[in-house]
């Protein structure tokens, strides 16, 4: 039972990063219709701008717990705003000059720009994995395992706690943004028919690439907590996730906020579930074979509308 | 007249400013500071600062905006144009598209002979290896052709057929001891069964959905492959692969080899020959079948369904069957090469069969024009040539190459060759190319 608890716990956490990157892909193909293939890079390009920043301003767990509060939020903050415009200058040069265009040329700007991003990073960065010492240690012990330590040591560590809390107050900020402001409608707007929103004095482009800017904002929170959580990352850690959220965001119903997070929390429960009771080889295969079964028999995902086909 | 053009040097400067300065937000950090694990024991990281990089990149990304605002964009006579002009028209160019399929046929059967009087037995290897190589791209584009061309399906995980075909050949070999020519055609049936059982469930589903279970089937192959230890090797691969014989001659050295049966002088590049023809042979066996089976109903049927797939259902075309043969078919092609694959390097791991493996082959029949049989060749000769050609930067040629796919489809979004043969006309004559902008890709 008490391996079943941290199990659950771990899979929540996970869960949560890959929701938060879902967002991202959910949203622009709610949009426009197309898989965002670099949004994982972009989730990458965060951690790494993140990863930067906690080094060159030596934020270490040594700090007063206030000021490494603080200090991590101006890192998040910062972090943000350069991920977005990562994720407004690949929208702006692969994506909106095909606008209009035929429905595989942005997927194949999509795999290319993924390509370019991840060996930039690569070349730039280095190709070795770069380990980072944990910032925030210690955590709770829920059960101890036993009087005679045969139990299993239940841990809920400070750093879920901080990626859970995170993940929460993100999603209730950024279902508030989608449905109470005018942003928020526009982008609803433009989802339910471009033509007409642009006709009724709505800037489209703006608004598309203000989702980018939004989901690549997103992408870098989660690629933070990645590194917080981790503790480690390399140039090629975007690919697996990106694919594993986007996973999850169909799972969810695509073009669904809440979906992408159902969905998230879903993949990473399977994941953790599956490598924790089976074979951690195999636990990949698990959260795409289950992706297929849902395809197969609810199409359009657990929260999705069903999309009606016409002549 | 002077202010204007004064306003127009000034608009350029600045709008190459603002792409300096978000470059500059850009590259700042990433090239900017490097996080590099510090030397000796148990070193955390540090930064290594490279603002003069920054500097470069931040200059070449101002520069070359001016350059392209005062000279393509903002201006009202774009060198482009004049250049363009200078570019016989698309329509002039039509005719020579007629002899382009022959001319490069009889140049790829002479190609070996060329290289040999060119530059000896030694000197041509490495171009034969190249050629080969493209080959093998050109038949699987050609392969994946008929399921995205053609049928109009997305797949994103076609080199999971190609893992498919190089492992059943490997596993027969090693296994039961089988030859090339008898697993050639079990590698075919294998992927294009393979083919089948991934179809039937997922061929049901709209586009997008579709290339996303493709690409979960491409990896969920691919992590088998690597994690089942006991019976592929894992991540160690299978080595020792047999070499193809000709028609049962040895490549050897000595009795009963093929120098000696044909009498002629021992060497090496007799096999990289034999093997550049043996793949030739079968990529224009696969144009040869795309073509006849698209005069075919079934490939009639399979272009009707990329066009409107309710039309389709409402004419009485059962598209399910329709889908599958041009999945398994795509997959059997795959299949074909990636036993050929195996043969030629006699080593095969789940590294070959990656994702980007996948992307690659898509991109080639992308950018070579959905459909077209002569853009796939062009296409894999520019990708797969210019790749291999920039194997001296090697750690540069991936992001050009992937700038390239994105370079190239902003330029060309329907592909190189964007011109396609109606497959049937109403007056009987031979209709000429339509513009691709007429043909739709699926949503199937």
């Amino acid at each position: 039972m008490e391996y079943f608890f941290q199990q659950l716990i771990n899979g929540v956490t996970l869960g949560s990063i890959y929701g938060l990157i879902a967002i991202g892909y959910t949203m622009v193909y709610g949009i426009i219709g197309m898989i965002n293939f670099a949004h994982g890079d972009i989730f990458m390009v965060g951690a790494f701008i993140a990863l930067i920043f906690i080094v060159a301003f030596s934020i270490t767990a040594a700090m007063p717990i206030a000021l490494l509060v603080l200090a991590l939020i101006g890192v998040l903050i910062v972090s943000m705003a350069l991920t977005a415009a990562w994720g407004w200058t690949v929208e702006r040069i692969a994506y909106r000059p095909l606008r209009g265009s035929f429905r595989l040329a942005p997927l194949i700007t999509a795999i290319g720009a993924s390509i370019a991003l991840q060996n930039f990073v690569q070349i730039s960065q280095g190709a070795r994995n770069k380990p980072l010492q944990p910032l925030i240690p210690g955590g709770f012990s829920l059960s101890d395992g036993g009087a005679d330590g045969s139990g299993f040591a239940v841990q809920l560590s400070y750093s879920q706690i901080l990626i859970i809390v995170v993940t929460l107050a993100l999603m209730i900020g950024f279902t508030l943004l989608i449905n109470k402001t005018s942003l928020g409608r526009a982008q609803r707007a433009c989802e339910q028919d471009r033509k007409m929103a642009s006709l009724l004095g709505i800037n489209v482009d703006r608004t598309i690439s203000l989702t980018f800017v939004m989901g690549a904002a997103l992408a870098s929170v989660a690629g933070l907590m990645f590194l917080l959580y981790y503790g480690v990352i390399d140039f090629y850690i975007g690919f697996l996730a990106g694919v594993k959220a986007f996973t999850a965001a169909v799972l969810g119903g695509i073009g669904s906020l809440p979906g992408a997070m159902l969905g998230g929390l879903l993949i990473g429960l399977i994941e953790t579930f599956w490598s924790g009771y089976f074979s951690v080889e195999y636990k990949d295969v698990a959260a795409f074979s289950i992706l297929a079964i849902v395809l197969i028999f609810m199409p359009e995902g657990l929260l999705g509308k069903p999309e009606v086909e016409k002549v | 007249m002077s202010s204007k053009s004064e306003n127009f040097f000034t608009d350029c400067v600045k709008d190459a400013a603002m792409g300096g300065l978000i470059a500059l937000a850009l590259f700042s950090v990433l090239i900017g500071m490097k996080a590099e694990v510090a030397s000796g024991l148990g070193g955390g990281l540090g930064i290594e600062y490279r603002w003069a990089a920054v500097a470069i990149a931040v200059a070449v990304v101002f520069g070359g905006r001016l350059l392209l605002n005062l000279f393509v964009w903002k201006t009202k006579t774009p060198v482009t144009e004049k250049a363009g002009s200078l570019m016989p028209s698309m329509s002039s160019l039509a005719p020579l598209g007629k002899y382009a399929m022959p001319v490069f046929l009889v140049l790829a059967v002479l190609l070996p002979f060329l290289l040999m009087s060119a530059y000896g037995a030694r000197g041509s290897r490495q171009y034969l290896d190249l050629a080969i190589l493209v080959t093998t791209y050109v038949m699987l584009g050609w392969g994946l052709n008929i399921v995205v061309g053609l049928a109009g399906l997305l797949d994103l995980g076609y080199v999971a057929f190609y893992a498919v075909g190089a492992y059943s050949y490997a596993l027969l070999a090693q296994y039961f001891g089988f030859s090339f020519w008898i697993c050639l055609p079990l590698a075919g049936i294998l992927a294009a069964f393979w083919g089948i059982i991934l179809g039937f469930p997922v061929l049901r589903l709209r586009g997008d959905y579709l290339a996303i279970v493709t690409l979960a089937f491409g990896e969920i192959i691919r992590v088998v492959l690597l994690n089942w230890y006991e019976f592929t090797g894992g991540p160690d691969g299978i080595s020792g692969i047999p070499r193809p014989s000709f028609f049962g001659i040895e490549f050897t050295r000595g009795e009963g080899g093929f120098a000696d049966v044909f009498g002629l002088d021992y060497s090496s590049i007799h096999r990289i020959i034999f093997l550049y023809y043996l793949i030739l042979i079968m990529a224009l066996i696969t144009n040869f079948v795309t073509m006849r089976l698209r005069k075919l109903p079934v490939g009639r049927a399979w272009e009707a369904l990329r066009e409107d797939e309710i039309a389709c259902r409402s004419l009485g075309i059962n598209t399910t069957n329709t889908k599958l043969t041009a999945f398994a078919l795509g997959a059997m092609f795959g299949g074909f090469a990636g036993s050929f694959f195996a043969t030629r390097q006699g080593f095969i791991s789940p590294e070959s069969f990656t994702f980007i493996e996948s992307a690659v082959i898509l991109a080639i029949v992308v950018l070579g024009g959905l459909g077209s049989q002569i853009g796939v060749v062009i296409a894999a000769i520019v990708m797969i040539g210019g790749f291999e050609f920039f194997r001296g930067l090697e750690e540069y040629r991936m992001l050009v190459f992937g700038l390239l796919m994105v370079i190239i489809m902003v330029w060309k979004p329907r592909g190189l060759i964007s011109t396609r043969a109606p497959s049937i006309t109403l007056s009987g004559k031979k209709g000429k190319g339509i513009s691709a902008d007429l043909v739709q890709e699926g949503h199937g």
